[in-house]
């Protein structure tokens, strides 16, 4: 029973690397990614980082995994448990106990399962002698003994030698799930190419764990994933950040404006930060400030000067926003805000995922300050969404709120590429030289005031945070003047409805029960509901994308449903919203708060006892 | 090039700091000094913070930005980066610069942004009423601190070199002359110039720089710097001030046999910071203060090296467009 037989087909697979912070998971995860990728499959995947840099080795609160759906049929969220787990240390086999599936495997690093190691992470006895780990198929490789071995002529020091092991671990899956090992290889050899002995030492390990996975007679057999029917494309992984920084960029290509992003680093929405800091060449100026209030505030200076001004961040330093915020909307200038958030209060989560950030998007500032806020639901929809967000922002010169979340914005799955082509037209709203301009004078439909760009000739105003008079724009204490503007601000985003889709339901337009999601819960809400349909049930989804506003069948939508459940990672802000705009009608709820997505699994169980 | 006179940079609202104020005498000499700069009206832009001197935006017919409590230079830096063809003015005060916005000032500072910064010093919060500022004098007693200030406070000149200011200048808000012709200079300046004035709040701390500005003494209380000259000053320009050891000193040209050539010359262009900051913290009775530009070094800008890195980039890259980007690395058909 071993490399002869046939492989079994499977339609889907979940396989989870796990391994102690710098046993490279990361890696063997995201090359495992682009390899089932390039064979077409559907995917879906998700890191988990430890919170701590240089959290003690070898200890639970060391474990980094990264956890792949990948399939021949439609993939929507990374998957509840693993089929296959890779536990490189004890901790790793620990921490992630609870999430293999029964009658799964789990291929462990036995030489890290020494007296010490195991003591570190908490066992007193070997799970691996204790039966405990008799429901599933347990694979002990030699993985750190047999690495050494076949580096043991190389050049390499004993450290890189022992931070190759995860390409062992990368060779045996490869093998288990029939993968080709060339694009690996290539961008090992791309990565390393100015250290030759590495790379050839990196491919050697791999192809050792790939022999190893060969001849050893402990997998009863290897496994396929045949390619999904994808729309068809051209498709490359993506990941949010990415997608949100890609699609800020499309947005200023096609709008005519230069991006500008003022930022500062802070988990889990740095990354946007560091990818558009890649593009110089395109024009984008990212700055890096001193604080996060530096940061919105230098974002809106360059809206001020004619750019599209935006910055990036997360919970806390979304709080530190709000003062700046408010001034973009009393002065009426674009600016996005893009608030991945985590679990909080205060420093809270800051690796874990939760969408908790609502009430602060919606509401956390002084004064009547409406905002536009916008959610993304999958990673590779954060693309449209960031570019949505911009073109929002600069025709109707407000602020909009993008939130997105550390699972979606560390999550990657397949995306089918879009091209500049393919987005809508962006149409700045700017006053020209030569016009009688009043910086507070509106479009009669959309209520948007007109920007003048500092440079242009005969267009000198002064902007600020003190009221405005209506139309001239001068500082006005007038109380009806302030009343006046206070409900312009808020008329104005009310009508943005007028331009937004209306809000679509998966499932019947009568199921006996509606289920309401929003943003990055997406995936496994879906697949869920998907399920249960299949299953006969009278159920339905609705995500919300645009937050405020609603879209606006919203009402007559929910209208419909005899019951409505809302999901959410909070504790109910979202229903709690929707209660608020929608008078009389009862809003169940499902919640969860433990810094992680839902899994399909509970969300189904949930619906099942609704729906009985 | 159209001529541009004092009006034209007057707007056309109503002045609002109180009668004797001494922030009048600057917004004055800032409309006479702005035609001399050879630029734009609308290249101009005024961005403020909050405090009495962030009004001063309203009152300038440029392109204005009186934006929040203490973030004036962070503002100001990305407009700059925005459209560095500007000439970005950022007008703040002690509480403002100093206080809420003290990490914005120093970091504007450093990165040597290629911004204008009139820092309005009256030792006091105007606009809330009279509460000590983090320049105010120790122990003065204010309503937020009836019993006398413990702090002590900071000295921007020393602030401002410690964060490693390219162009540092002092004036008092009684010489107008001085006030145009150091705008003109730090409007040339490539980097930020960083203006302390010395100004007057008449209503909660009034002639609190009588000691430098008092009419009859102010000859023997100001040293007026000029890149190359002399430290020459006095009724009688007899008084100089000379390095004794690693201290100044004040001494009498004509006395002791103390000969002109012993006085020290202002070299404004030094990198070392030194006697620059020697300079800045000299005060009267013992030694006159130190008015004019006091340090003025060439540093590259933080905006010009933003900008070559993009034109480097842009010129050498092979990818031009998001297209190409995302349509690099690892894409399959379907
Ligand atoms: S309170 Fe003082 S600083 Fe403010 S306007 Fe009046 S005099 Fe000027």
């Amino acid at each position: 029973m071993k490399k002869n037989t046939e492989p079994i087909d499977l339609e889907k697979v979940v396989i989870k690397f796990a391994g102690d912070s710098g046993d490279g998971m990361q890696f063997s995860g995201n090359q495992f990614t682009n390899t089932s990728a390039l064979l077409g499959n559907d995917l879906s995947t998700f890191p988990d980082y430890p919170a701590e840099i240089r959290a003690p080795q070898g200890t639970i609160a060391g474990v980094s995994g990264f956890q792949i759906h990948i399939g021949s049929i439609h993939i929507n969220t990374p998957g509840d448990i693993a089929d296959v787990l890779v536990a490189m240390n004890p901790a790793a086999l620990k921490s992630n106990r609870k999430s293999i599936k029964k009658g799964g495997i789990i291929i462990v690093n036995i030489d890290s399962f020494t007296k010490k190691d195991l003591e570190k992470a908490g066992y007193d006895n070997s799970p691996l002698s204790d039966n405990s780990l008799d429901e599933f198929q347990v694979i002990e490789a030699p993985i750190s003994k047999l690495t050494r071995e076949s580096l043991k002529d190389s050049k390499l020091s004993s450290k890189s030698i022992s931070q190759s092991k995860n390409m062992f671990a990368l060779g045996i899956v490869y093998w288990m799930f029939n993968r080709p090992m060339t694009p690996t290889e290539n961008f090992i050899n791309k990565k390393f190419s100015e250290k030759s002995e590495i790379a050839k030492g990196n491919i050697k390990v791999l192809h050792t764990g790939y022999n190893f996975a060969n001849t050893i007679e402990a997998f009863s057999s290897s496994y396929t994933v045949k390619s999904a029917k994808l729309e068809k494309g051209r498709y490359r992984n993506v990941m949010g950040n990415q997608a949100i920084a890609w699609g800020f960029i499309a947005a200023s290509e096609k709008s005519g404006k230069e991006l500008f992003l003022g930022s500062y680093p802070i988990t889990p929405a740095s990354d946007i930060l560091h990818e558009l800091a890649k593009y110089k060449n395109l024009g984008v100026k990212t700055f890096q400030a001193e604080d996060e209030i530096a940061g919105i505030c230098s974002a809106i200076g360059a809206s001020f000067a004619g750019n599209l001004g935006i910055t990036t961040t997360s919970g806390p330093g979304f709080s530190l926003k709000g003062e700046a915020l408010g001034l973009a909307i009393m002065t009426e200038l674009p600016l996005v805000v893009v608030d991945v958030q985590r679990g909080g209060p205060s420093t809270g989560l800051p690796t874990k995922t939760e969408q908790s950030d609502l009430m602060q998007a919606l509401y956390g500032r002084n004064g009547e300050s409406p905002a536009v806020v916008i959610a993304c639901s999958t990673p590779s929809n954060c693309f449209d969404w960031s570019f949505m967000a911009s073109k929002i922002t600069l025709e109707y010169n407000t602020p909009v709120i993008l939130l997105s979340d550390g699972y979606l914005g560390n999550g990657s799955e397949p995306w089918k590429i879009k091209t500049i082509k393919d987005m809508p037209d962006i149409t700045p709203l700017i006053a020209k030289e030569g016009e009688n301009y009043q910086p507070y004078l509106r479009d009669k439909k959309t209520l948007a005031r007109k920007l003048a760009i500092p440079g242009t000739k005969g267009l000198e105003h002064r902007l600020g945070g003190l009221e405005k008079e209506d139309i001239s724009g001068n500082v006005s204490y007038d109380s009806e003047n302030h009343e006046k503007m206070c409900n312009i601000r808020s008329e104005k985003i009310k009508k943005i409805s007028e331009i937004i889709p209306i809000q679509e339901v998966y499932g019947k337009t009568n199921a006996d029960l509606l289920v309401i999601g929003w943003g990055g819960t997406y995936g496994s809400l879906y697949s869920s509901v998907d399920n249960l349909i299949n299953e006969g049930k009278s159920i339905a989804l609705t995500q919300f994308n645009y937050i405020h506003p609603l879209p606006k069948n919203t009402l007559e939508l929910l209208n419909r449903y005899k019951k409505i459940v809302v999901c959410e990672l909070n504790s109910g802000q979202f229903a709690n919203y929707l209660r608020m705009n929608f008078q009389g009608i009862i809003f169940e709820q499902y919640n969860k708060l433990q810094g992680l997505p839902f899994t399909t699994l509970e969300l189904e169980s949930h619906f099942k006892t609704l729906l009985d | 090039m159209e001529n541009l006179t004092k009006k034209d940079f007057t707007s056309d609202q109503e002045i609002r700091w109180c009668p004797g104020c001494g922030d009048y005498a600057i917004l004055n000499s800032m409309q006479k000094a702005l035609p001399n700069l050879g630029r734009k009206k609308e290249e101009f832009v005024f961005i403020s913070g909050i405090g009495c001197s962030s009004r001063f935006p309203y009152y300038m017919n440029t392109y204005g930005f009186h934006s929040i409590h203490g973030r004036a230079p962070a503002f100001a830096t990305g407009i700059k980066l925005a459209n560095p063809n500007l000439s970005v003015w950022q007008i703040t005060g002690d509480g403002d610069a100093l206080a809420i916005g003290g990490n914005h000032f120093i970091h504007a500072l450093r990165r040597n942004i290629d911004i204008n910064i009139l820092l309005f010093n009256n030792e006091i919060y105007g606009l809330t009423k009279g509460q000590f500022s983090p320049t105010s004098q120790k122990g003065i007693k204010t309503k937020s601190n009836p019993h006398g200030t413990t702090d002590t406070p900071f000295s921007p000149s020393d602030l401002a070199i410690g964060s490693q200011s390219s162009f540092f200048a002092r004036v008092v808000d009684t010489n107008p002359r001085l006030m145009q012709s150091i705008f003109v200079e730090a409007e040339q300046h490539r980097g930020t110039s960083l203006i302390e004035i010395l100004q007057n709040c008449v209503i909660f701390n009034d002639k609190t720089f009588d000691a430098i500005t008092g009419k009859d003494f102010k000859k023997d209380a100001q040293l007026i710097l000029e890149d190359g000259k002399p430290m020459i000053f006095g009724s009688e320009m007899n008084k100089g001030i000379t390095l004794n050891g690693l201290k100044l000193e004040v001494v009498t040209i004509g006395e002791n046999g103390v000969k002109e050539e012993d006085v020290l010359v202002h070299d404004a262009k030094e990198e070392d910071p030194t006697l620059h900051s020697m300079l800045a913290r000299m005060q009267p009775p013992e030694f006159p203060a130190a008015l004019g530009i006091i340090r003025s070094v060439k540093r590259k800008t933080f905006d010009s090296g933003v900008l070559s890195q993009i034109e480097h980039e842009k010129e050498n890259s092979k990818f031009k467009t998001i297209d190409e980007i995302i349509n690099s690395g690892d894409t399959w058909e379907v």
